[in-house]
C-alpha cells in the first residue's frame, strides 16, 4: 500500500497506484453503493449506483455570498483514485440520485420480491433497503420477459435482469466459456445464451461455473434450491448491505 | 437471393458466407463489414448464417448475435426484399413524412414495422438520415431517396409491387444534392490534391503549426486538434502489433447535420489529405474512415478517390516519393447507430463489436483502435487541418474570433427558403445566419442537433463560436407555426431509439422521459409529470456514461424554460393524472364479454390515448 | 381547566380497504397486538373491514389501502379514497407494484379467461353480468391511478413496521423504516 491518499466525505482514504475510488474506499471499510462492481472483476461502470462527485469547490462571490460549485460526477468504480482529491458520496443529492437509479431498475424489470428465490440476499433489494426506497415511483414497464428452464440445473428468470453483465464477464474471463452475451440495444437490450436455439440447455454452462453463481439478483438460479434460509435469517435480514464494507474489497490485483 | 430457410443454411448461402469470410481473411475485428456484406447478399442474417460466421471467425456465437442485434441496419429476421425506412427527423416530420409514410403503408396493405405477407417489403422509420435540406427522405435497402412526394410514393409502391430491382429504379430518385449556399476559406480553398502534403514540414513543426492555428475539433467536443495530435504522437504503441492510427469520424448522426456528407461527396481529397497529414504527424501508417451506414451510397465514389490518390502517389508507400512516408486509408461502414459517433463507441464498432462507449481513462490518444494510440477526428476537422498545412497557421488564425479560429460549416434545414450548406467564419450571429438562409417569423433555432441548444428570439444576437454557441454544425429553424413541445418530443424519441443501453440512467431514463412527453402530448400531463421530467433530466445529466445520455434531456430542459406555454397549454388542470388510459384498460374484457353498459366504462377523469399504437415523436406542423 | 395545557388533540379519522390484495396486510395490522389500544386513543376508524362501514366519510385524515388495482371496482374505490382522505398510504407489495396479482400481466387477460372458463365440451363462457366488475387489461399499482402520499412496503409489512410508520406519521414526522423494518417481502 502506498502512502498516497484522497478524501472521501472528508475522511482520509489511502490508496495503491492504479486503484479506483471504490476499490480504495471499500478496502478502507467505507461503503459506496454499487451493483455492477464485483470484488473479483474488472470494474464495468454501467449501473452508475456508485456515482460520486469529485472536487466540488466553494467560492465567494463579489457580494460576499458563498456558493458551492459542484464537482464533476463520475462512477467511482471506474475512476482512478488521485492523491489529494476530495470525493463526496453521502450527500443528499447523490443519495437521491441513487434512489432514482434503483427505482429505474425496479420499474424496468418485473421485481416481485415475495415470490423471488433471491429475496433476502439480493443486492438490488438490499441496496434499495439501505437507500430507503419505499416505492418504485415511476410507472412499471410490465415488460414481457422469458423464463428459460431448459438447463438441467440452472433456471433463468429474465424478469429480474438488471443487465450488470457480471455473468457475461464471469463466463468470458473466469470460466472461458462465453455462455452469456448481450443483444439488442437501448430499451431492447437483453441477455442471450451462446447457442443457435438461444436456450441455456444447449450451452456448456455447468452449475459450478462462476457465471452460474455470480448474479446479484434473481435471474440465474439453481434448480431445487429455493427459499432454503428462513425469513429473518437471510443475509440482509441480519445485516444491512452497507455493513462491513471490506467484504466488497477487491480480492486480487485488478488490471 | 439465397435459399435460406428459417433454420437451415443452403449450400449457396454457405458459399456466400465463406467467400465474404475469406475476403476478410477470417479476421474477427472485421465482423461489422462481414455482417454487412453477407446481409447484402442474403438479405438477412438467419440463425444458421450467424452460426457459420461465428465458426468462421472462431468467435462465440452469442458475440456475433449480439453485434448483429445492436445495429439497426442488421436484421436477424427477414424484413422483406425491399426494406423501406423513412427518415424521422423533425425536419422530415415538418415536411410531411408521416402522411406520406401512411400513404405508402396503406397502398402496400402494411402496418409500420410489419413485413408484407408475401415477404416482399417492410416499411418503418429510422433516425435522421442526413438529408434534412432535401427531405422528406427515406432509405430503400439502405440507399437514400430524397424529396419524397405523394406521387413518388405511388410510383415507388408500383416499382416494389412489380419487384423491379433497385438498380433499375429511375436514377433521379437517388439524387442527393450538395446545396452549397455559402463558401468561405474551406469550401473555397483553391487547393489541388497534394498541395497540403507538398507543404509539409517536420512532424513536430506540423504539430506546432496546427496548435498555433487554434484549430479545435469540429465534431462537437471542441478539443484542440494540435494538442490531440501531440498527445497521440507522444504515446507509444504496445505489443507485437504496435502502431498508431488515424480515424476519421464520418458517422454524422446528429439530427440536422449533413455537412460531412457534402465534404465527402465533393471535397474527399481534402479530407483524405487531412488524414494523411495527421498520419504523418502522429506516425501512423493506417487511417480508417468510419462512414455511417446511411452514407453507403458514397462508398464507391470514395474508394475511387482513394484509388486515384494512390495512383498519384498521394497515398500508399513512399508518398510523394518520400521514403518512409507510408500511409493508406480504408473505409469502414457503420450500420445505423448514432452512438457510434461517440469516439470510443466508434472504436468498438471499428473493432467489430457492439457500439458501446468505453470507460475513460484510457483515452483513444493512448489506447484507441486495437488498444493502440489513435487520433479520432471529425471530417471537417481533418479537412481544415489540410487547409492549415497548405496555407499556414497565421493565415488561418486570422479568420474567425480570438478564441475560435477558422470557419464553421453549418447544415441548415427547417423553415427557411434556402436550406443547405453555409460556411461562415466563427463569430457570425444567429440573426445573420437566419437572414442569409431566408428564414422568416423564426421562433426558435435548434443549434448543434437534438443534443444541442434551443435558441429563442431574444438570443439571436448570440454568436456561433466555441465561447458562445458551439456546434457540430446542425442548425434547424422553426417558424412561428411550429410547436416547440413537439420538437422536443421528437428529439426525446430519437434518444430512446439511439441509446446504447449500457448504463442505467440513459437506458431507462430516456424511455421514462419519452413516456412523460407522450403523456403530456395526449393531454394527460400535470405538474406532477413536469416534476418527474426534471428529476429524470437531472439523473441523465449527472449519471450517464457518455454524451448521449448526458445531453438527452437538454431539449426538454431548454423548451421547458424557453417555451413553457407550449407545455402548459397541454397540461391538465389536475396535478395528477393516471399513468395509463383507464377506459381502454377495460378493452379486452369488453371484447370477451361483449359488454358495453355504463359499468363497462369509466366516466370519471381518465386518460385517453390519442397518440395510438406505435405513434412516434410529434408532428410539429 | 388549566389554560396553559395544550388543547386535547382531535382524533384522526382513518379509513382502510383491500383492493387486489389478500387481506394479509390487514392481518398484519392486527399484529400490532396490544398497541392497537394505543392506536385507538389516537384514531377513529371510518370505512374499514374492521368497522364494516361501506363508504368513506368526507374529510378522513388517513386512507390506508392494501392491494393493487385489478378491476373497475378497484378504480372506483380508490377514487373514493383519494377524494375523501387527506393522506393516502399504499400499504404492502401489491399496492406498491402490483405484487403477485400483477404477475398475470405477462399473459393476455383474454387467454387467461379462456383457460379459466373453458368447460370440457361446452366451449368458453366468460361471465358478462353487469354486476361483475370488469378486469383491467393489466394489474396496476395504486400510484399509477391516483396520487399516493406515502408507501409502506412489505408482503405484508410487519406489525412493527406498521406501528413505526403510523406513529411517525401521527406525530407529524416523515415516516422512515430502518434496517429490519423495510422489507419488500
Ligand atoms: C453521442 C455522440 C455522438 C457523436 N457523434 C459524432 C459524429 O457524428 N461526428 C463527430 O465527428 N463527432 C461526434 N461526436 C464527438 C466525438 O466523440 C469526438 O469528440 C469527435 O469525433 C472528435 O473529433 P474532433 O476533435 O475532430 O471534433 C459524438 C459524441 C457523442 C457523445
Ligand atoms: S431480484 Fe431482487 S429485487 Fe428483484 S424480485 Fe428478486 S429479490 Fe426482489
Ligand atoms: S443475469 Fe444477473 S448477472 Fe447476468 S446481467 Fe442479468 S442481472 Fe447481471
Ligand atoms: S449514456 Fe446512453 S448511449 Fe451513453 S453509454 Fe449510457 S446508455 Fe449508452
Ligand atoms: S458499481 Fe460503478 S457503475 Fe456500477
Amino acid at each position: 500500500m502506498s502512502n498516497e491518499s484522497f478524501f472521501l466525505d472528508e475522511e482520509e482514504i489511502p490508496f495503491a497506484e492504479g486503484q479506483t475510488i471504490i476499490q480504495a474506499a471499500l478496502s478502507a471499510g467505507k461503503y459506496i453503493p454499487h451493483l455492477c462492481y464485483h470484488p473479483e472483476f474488472k470494474p464495468h461502470g454501467s449501473c452508475k449506483l456508485c456515482t460520486v462527485r469529485i472536487d466540488s469547490r466553494t467560492i465567494t462571490t463579489e457580494d460576499g455570498q458563498t456558493v458551492k460549485i459542484p464537482g464533476r460526477a463520475a462512477a467511482s468504480c471506474t475512476t482512478p483514485a488521485q492523491a489529494g482529491q476530495h470525493v463526496e458520496s453521502e450527500t443528499d443529492e447523490l443519495r437521491d440520485l441513487r434512489r432514482t437509479l434503483v427505482q429505474m431498475l425496479l420499474v424496468e424489470g418485473n421485481h416481485y420480491c415475495p415470490s423471488c428465490e433471491k429475496s433476502g440476499k439480493c443486492m438490488l433489494q438490499g441496496l434499495a433497503y439501505d437507500l430507503g426506497v419505499m416505492d418504485p415511483h415511476f410507472p412499471q414497464y410490465f415488460s414481457k420477459r422469458e423464463v428459460d428452464a431448459s438447463h438441467a440445473d440452472i433456471l433463468l428468470d429474465f424478469n429480474r435482469c438488471i443487465l450488470c453483465e457480471l455473468c457475461v464477464r464471469a463466463s468470458a474471463e473466469m470460466d472461458k466459456k462465453n455462455v452469456f452475451s448481450l443483444s439488442g440495444r437501448g430499451n431492447t437490450k437483453h441477455l442471450i445464451c451462446n447457442s443457435e436455439s438461444g436456450m441455456l440447455g444447449d450451452t456448456n454452462l455447468a452449475a459450478t461455473d462462476k457465471a452460474a453463481n455470480v448474479c446479484p439478483v434473481g435471474v440465474i438460479l439453481h434448480k431445487r434450491h429455493g427459499f432454503e434460509v428462513p425469513y429473518g435469517q437471510r443475509r440482509f435480514d441480519k445485516a444491512p448491505i452497507s455493513d462491513n464494507a471490506v467484504q466488497y474489497a477487491p480480492v486480487k490485483e485488478q488490471v | 437471393m439465397g435459399n435460406v430457410t428459417s433454420n437451415g443454411i443452403g449450400p449457396d448461402d454457405s458459399g456466400a458466407v465463406q467467400a465474404v469470410l475469406s475476403r476478410h481473411k477470417h479476421d474477427a475485428s472485421r465482423l461489422m463489414q462481414i455482417l454487412r456484406e453477407v446481409q447484402e447478399g442474403l438479405t438477412w442474417l438467419s440463425p444458421a448464417v450467424l452460426t457459420a460466421i461465428a465458426n468462421g471467425l472462431k468467435l462465440p456465437r452469442a458475440r456475433v448475435e449480439g453485434v448483429a442485434g445492436f445495429y439497426h441496419f442488421f436484421h436477424t429476421e427477414s424484413l422483406g426484399r425491399y426494406r423501406v425506412l423513412w427518415s424521422d427527423n423533425i425536419t422530415d416530420r415538418m415536411a410531411g413524412n408521416a402522411d406520406l409514410m401512411a400513404r405508402m403503408c396503406k397502398k402496400l396493405w402494411l402496418k409500420p414495422g410489419d413485413v408484407s405477407e408475401d415477404g416482399l417489403v417492410s416499411v418503418g422509420t429510422t433516425s435522421c438520415t442526413g438529408m434534412c435540406d432535401q427531405g422528406p427522405a427515406l432509405l430503400v435497402n439502405y440507399r437514400p431517396i430524397t424529396r419524397m412526394t405523394a406521387d413518388r410514393v405511388d410510383k415507388i409502391v408500383d416499382l416494389i409491387r412489380k419487384k423491379v430491382p433497385l438498380e433499375e429504379w429511375p436514377s433521379e430518385y437517388f439524387l442527393v444534392e450538395d446545396n452549397i449556399r455559402r463558401k468561405d476559406a474551406l469550401l473555397d480553398n483553391g487547393l489541388a490534391p497534394g498541395d497540403a502534403l507538398r507543404a509539409l514540414k517536420s512532424p513536430q513543426e506540423m504539430v506546432d503549426t496546427i496548435k498555433a492555428s487554434g484549430l479545435r475539433g469540429r465534431g462537437g467536443a471542441g478539443f484542440s486538434t494540435g494538442q490531440k495530435w501531440e498527445f497521440c504522437r507522444a504515446a507509444v504503441g504496445t505489443g507485437a502489433n504496435a502502431a498508431h492510427y488515424v480515424v476519421c469520424n464520418a458517422d454524422e448522426g446528429e439530427p440536422g447535420t449533413f455537412k460531412d456528407r457534402v465534404l465527402l461527396n465533393s471535397y474527399a481529397d481534402l479530407v483524405f489529405e487531412g488524414m494523411t497529414v495527421a498520419g504523418y504527424v502522429i506516425g501512423a501508417k493506417k487511417g480508417l474512415v468510419y462512414l455511417r451506414g446511411e452514407y453507403r451510397f458514397l462508398l464507391d465514389k470514395l474508394n475511387a478517390v482513394l484509388e486515384a490518390r494512390r495512383a498519384a502517389k498521394l497515398l500508399g508507400q513512399s508518398i510523394l516519393g518520400q521514403t518512409g512516408f507510408d500511409f493508406d486509408i480504408e473505409i469502414h461502414l457503420g450500420a445505423g447507430a448514432y452512438v457510434c459517433g461517440e469516439e470510443t463507441a466508434l472504436l468498438e464498432s471499428l473493432e467489430g463489436k457492439r457500439g458501446v462507449p468505453r470507460k475513460r481513462p484510457p483515452f483513444p490518444v493512448s489506447s484507441g483502435y486495437l488498444g493502440q494510440p489513435t487520433a479520432v477526428n471529425n471530417v471537417e476537422t481533418l479537412a481544415s487541418a489540410a487547409l492549415i498545412a497548405a496555407k499556414g497557421a497565421a493565415w488561418y488564425k486570422a479568420i474567425g474570433t480570438a478564441k475560435s479560429s477558422g470557419t464553421k460549416i453549418l447544415s441548415i434545414s427547417g423553415d427557411c427558403q434556402r436550406p443547405g450548406i453555409y460556411e461562415y467564419p466563427y463569430g457570425v450571429t444567429v440573426a445573420q445566419v437566419l437572414a442569409d438562409c431566408g428564414a422568416r417569423d423564426t421562433q426558435a433555432c435548434q443549434i448543434a442537433g437534438a443534443s444541442g441548444l434551443c435558441v429563442a428570439p431574444g438570443e439571436f444576437g448570440r454568436k456561433i463560436a466555441f465561447e458562445d454557441i458551439p456546434t457540430g454544425g446542425s442548425f434547424m429553424v422553426f417558424d412561428n407555426s411550429r410547436d416547440m413541445f413537439q420538437v422536443a418530443r421528437n428529439f426525446v424519441h430519437f434518444f430512446v431509439d439511439e441509446s446504447c443501453g449500457f448504463c442505467t440512467p440513459c437506458r431507462v431514463g430516456t424511455t421514462l422521459l419519452k413516456n412523460v412527453m407522450d403523456k403530456i402530448s395526449d393531454g394527460h400531463g400535470g405538474e406532477y409529470d413536469i416534476n418527474d421530467a426534471w428529476r429524470i433530466i437531472r439523473t441523465l445529466k449527472t449519471a450517464s456514461h457518455c454524451g448521449l445520455g448526458q445531453t438527452a434531456g437538454n431539449c426538454v430542459a431548454d423548451t421547458l424554460q424557453k417555451f413553457r406555454p407550449s407545455y402548459e397549454l397541454r397540461l391538465n388542470v389536475r396535478d395528477f393524472e393516471p399513468a395509463f388510459d383507464l377506459d381502454s384498460a377495460l378493452s379486452k374484457m369488453r371484447e370477451v364479454t361483449g359488454r358495453d353498459d355504463p359499468g363497462a366504462h369509466f366516466h370519471i377523469a381518465h386518460r385517453k390515448s390519442k397518440s395510438g399504437v406505435g405513434a412516434k415523436g410529434g408532428d410539429a406542423s | 381547566m388549566n389554560a396553559s395545557a395544550p388543547p386535547p388533540k382531535r382524533k384522526l379519522l382513518v379509513a382502510t380497504t383491500s383492493l387486489a390484495g389478500c387481506f394479509g396486510c390487514h392481518m398484519s395490522f392486527l399484529d400490532i397486538d396490544e398497541r392497537i389500544l394505543d392506536l385507538v386513543e389516537l384514531v377513529d376508524f371510518d370505512r374499514s373491514p374492521i368497522t364494516d362501514i361501506k363508504h368513506c366519510s368526507p374529510n378522513c385524515d388517513l386512507g390506508i389501502i392494501e392491494g393493487g388495482v385489478c378491476n373497475a371496482e378497484n378504480v372506483h374505490v380508490l377514487h373514493e379514497f383519494r377524494k375523501n382522505c387527506k393522506i393516502l398510504i399504499a400499504m404492502g407489495a401489491c399496492a406498491i407494484n402490483g405484487g403477485l396479482p400483477a404477475q398475470r400481466n405477462s399473459l393476455d387477460i383474454r387467454d387467461i379467461l379462456a383457460a379459466v372458463y373453458a368447460q370440457p365440451g361446452r366451449g368458453v363462457h366468460i361471465p358478462n353480468d353487469p354486476e361483475i366488475p370488469l378486469l383491467l387489461n393489466e394489474v396496476h399499482p395504486l400510484h399509477e391511478v391516483v396520487k399516493i402520499d406515502y408507501f409502506l412496503p412489505g408482503c405484508p409489512p410487519s406489525g412493527d413496521a406498521i406501528w413505526k410508520f403510523l406513529t411517525d406519521l401521527l406525530a407529524g414526522r416523515t415516516p422512515t423504516l430502518g434496517h429490519g423494518l423495510i422489507h419488500y417481502d
